[in-house]
């Protein structure tokens, strides 16, 4: 199985997506902002597209486009943390999350990456008046990432920026962790909880535009809530439920590659976010309780 | 597109304006389904922002991907396979976030992992089916100025489905929004109304994707909402005014695409954000001036089952 090029990209590109879409995603979910993490993979469609129109390089537009969304979503607030946290959704987050903050909520997060699709829906018309076939390709690409199509640099840049995610995550995880679970108790110790959110969705970016070059815009989500979901569900110390995260990720990154070697006619995301989601399944089954 | 089928020109005369916008049949078809999709993505959406549920309504609009894909595998049309994996989709949703064993952080991630399920089973539908899938395109950002005459009746039917369901379970459903804990110590059927709510919003989402695709239902479905929720706490009146921007929305978005190349969904979704910003920035002037010269705060409307809690920052 490891003969191919490609095959050796995939997982050296893969393992380190994956542990940074584990590691990071136990966060994500910890503060609810899965909604943020889709958000940020869709902007790197327009963002592809963007670059695309004005002929410059695709990956560029898409960090551009991801880690600027993620910094006006963490400035918008604490994120669709919103404040109401030990809340049940409707209803709550009013009471919390108000009082002049400006606390962006999933509505806003919604209407904001709307918007950018919209700017996406624009340079798509306008690549495609352009340069006639390239557009298609560039969306395809951009939609569905390739991982099998990584070429060796591709390949070792990607895990590079997956290892310093991961670097990122373990060096702000203690302030961060007290800034979830805590805000005000953490802010009153003097923890910078607001740079700290801005700093962490940002870092969401790099991992979504980078992972959408493995899994693809349409399917990082996977990677990043199912494996994480699972976590918390299974390990209730924060630094274990991470690296349980991470692994499971990693799991279900390696496990989808080999079957989608296997089974040719088995896309290698379906795959991967089909184990992922089924971990999670397994974990929710096995009667881990949600801690709080 | 329009710029094929005529040479438009923008006058500075309003009225000649919108009758060259009417002059074509394709763009009366265009107005009519824009009114109607816009009144009850208007309604729905108006229930959604106040249930936060954008999360669900948007794993909803991304069931369009693996339904169409799913219904061109099985050669049946693709409205069956939408509305199929949206029903599934609804019961997976309400079953997470109506289960007490969830967290309220992890129903984010359960919503969010039954997206990506989703999205998985549609690539691998695609790949079984042979790999062309046509209009993706206009799956994903619609294809508002292809509106055909029994488009229009078929939306009009759902438009009715929708709100008649909606009209229904008005007063349960509000009150089961505004304060779940309370209604169902009530004996209000809190977690069935929460399925039947998004099956209606799977309708409406259904209804929606047609015209702005599976990409762009936000920009009628939350932007009018939530506009209208920043300006009033009153229910009704906040209701009436999310139609009204619905509609502004939509007639604004389509005037302007008629007389541009680019898609009727950017200019949609572009309408709607700076609609939404607006409304933000009112609000915000609005509470700056009361804070301002009042005396005291004024008491904020939550709890009681008619008056539901704006999203006034």
């Amino acid at each position: 199985m490891l003969g191919p090029e490609f095959m050796r990209n995939a997982l050296l590109a893969g393992t380190f997506i994956a542990l940074a879409c584990g590691v990071c995603g136990w966060f994500v979910v910890l503060r609810a902002q899965v909604f943020a993490g889709d958000a940020l993979s869709h902007v790197a469609f327009p963002g592809a597209l963007a670059a695309a129109a004005a002929g410059a390089d695709q990956r560029i537009g898409l960090f551009v486009a991801t880690i600027a969304a993620g910094l006006a979503i963490g400035m918008l607030g604490r994120g669709v943390l919103g404040g109401g946290l030990p809340g049940r959704g409707p209803g709550r987050g009013n009471a919390g999350g108000g009082a002049g903050t400006g606390a962006a909520d999933d509505t806003a997060i919604g209407i904001a990456f709307t918007f950018i699709l919209g700017l996406g829906a624009f340079f798509l018309a306008l690549a495609s008046t352009s340069a006639a076939g390239a557009s298609g390709v560039a969306g395809a690409r951009t939609l569905f990432g390739s991982i099998f199509g990584l070429s060796g640099g591709e390949a070792r840049l990607a895990a590079a920026i997956g290892l310093g995610a991961v670097l990122a995550t373990a060096a702000i995880a203690r302030p961060l962790l007290f800034a979830s679970v805590a805000p005000e108790v953490a802010a009153a110790r003097g923890v910078p909880t607001r740079l700290l959110g801005i700093a962490f969705v940002a870092l969401l970016g790099v991992i979504a535009a980078e992972a959408t070059q493995a899994v693809g815009a349409l399917l990082l989500l996977g990677l990043l809530a199912a494996p994480a979901a699972a976590a918390h569900r299974l390990a209730h110390s924060p630094f274990v439920g991470m690296a349980l995260a991470g692994l499971l990720a990693l799991l279900a990154m390696w496990g989808g590659l080999a079957l989608a070697y296997a089974i040719p006619s088995l896309p290698a995301s379906t795959a991967i976010v089909v184990l992922a989601v089924g971990l999670y399944g397994a974990a929710a089954l096995l009667g881990g309780r949600p801690h709080r | 597109m329009p710029a094929e089928a005529a040479e438009p020109t923008l006058t500075w005369n309003l009225a000649h304006d919108v009758s060259q916008l009417l002059e074509y049949h394709f763009m009366v078809n265009a107005l009519l389904a824009g009114s109607i999709v816009a009144v009850m993505a208007a309604a729905v959406g108006w229930l959604m922002v106040l249930r936060r549920e954008a999360f669900a309504g948007h794993t909803l609009s991304v069931m369009a991907f693996p339904g169409a894909a799913a219904a061109a595998l099985a050669g049946v049309a693709g409205a069956c396979g939408y509305f199929l994996f949206c029903a599934a989709g609804a019961v997976a949703i309400a079953r997470i976030s109506g289960s007490r064993r969830v967290s309220w952080s992890e129903q984010s991630a359960g919503i969010g992992s039954v997206q990506a399920l989703a999205l998985g089973l549609g690539f691998l539908f695609v790949s079984l089916y042979g790999g062309v899938l046509g209009d993706l395109e206009s799956l994903l950002f619609g294809d508002l100025l292809g509106v055909s005459d029994g488009q229009v009746v078929l939306l009009l039917l759902v438009a009715a489905v929708t709100l008649v369901g909606l009209t229904a379970l008005a007063r349960p459903l509000l009150f089961a929004s505004v304060d779940p804990d309370v209604a169902a110590a009530r004996g209000v059927p809190v977690q069935a109304l929460s399925l039947a709510f998004l099956l209606l919003l799977g309708l409406a989402v259904g209804a929606t994707s047609q015209i702005t695709g599976a990409l762009l239902v936000f920009a009628l479905l939350v932007a009018p909402a939530a506009s209208a929720q920043a300006l009033t706490a009153r229910p009704l009146v906040s209701l009436a005014l999310t139609v009204v921007l619905g509609l502004l929305v939509v007639w604004l978005g389509l005037g302007i695409a008629y007389f541009s190349i680019y898609p009727a969904g950017f200019f949609i979704a572009t309408v709607a954000f700076i609609v939404y910003v607006l409304a933000r920035v009112i609000a915000a002037a609005r509470a700056r001036l009361r804070d301002g010269y009042a005396r005291e705060p004024e008491p904020t409307p939550i709890g009681a089952p008619g008056e539901p809690p704006g999203v006034i920052a």
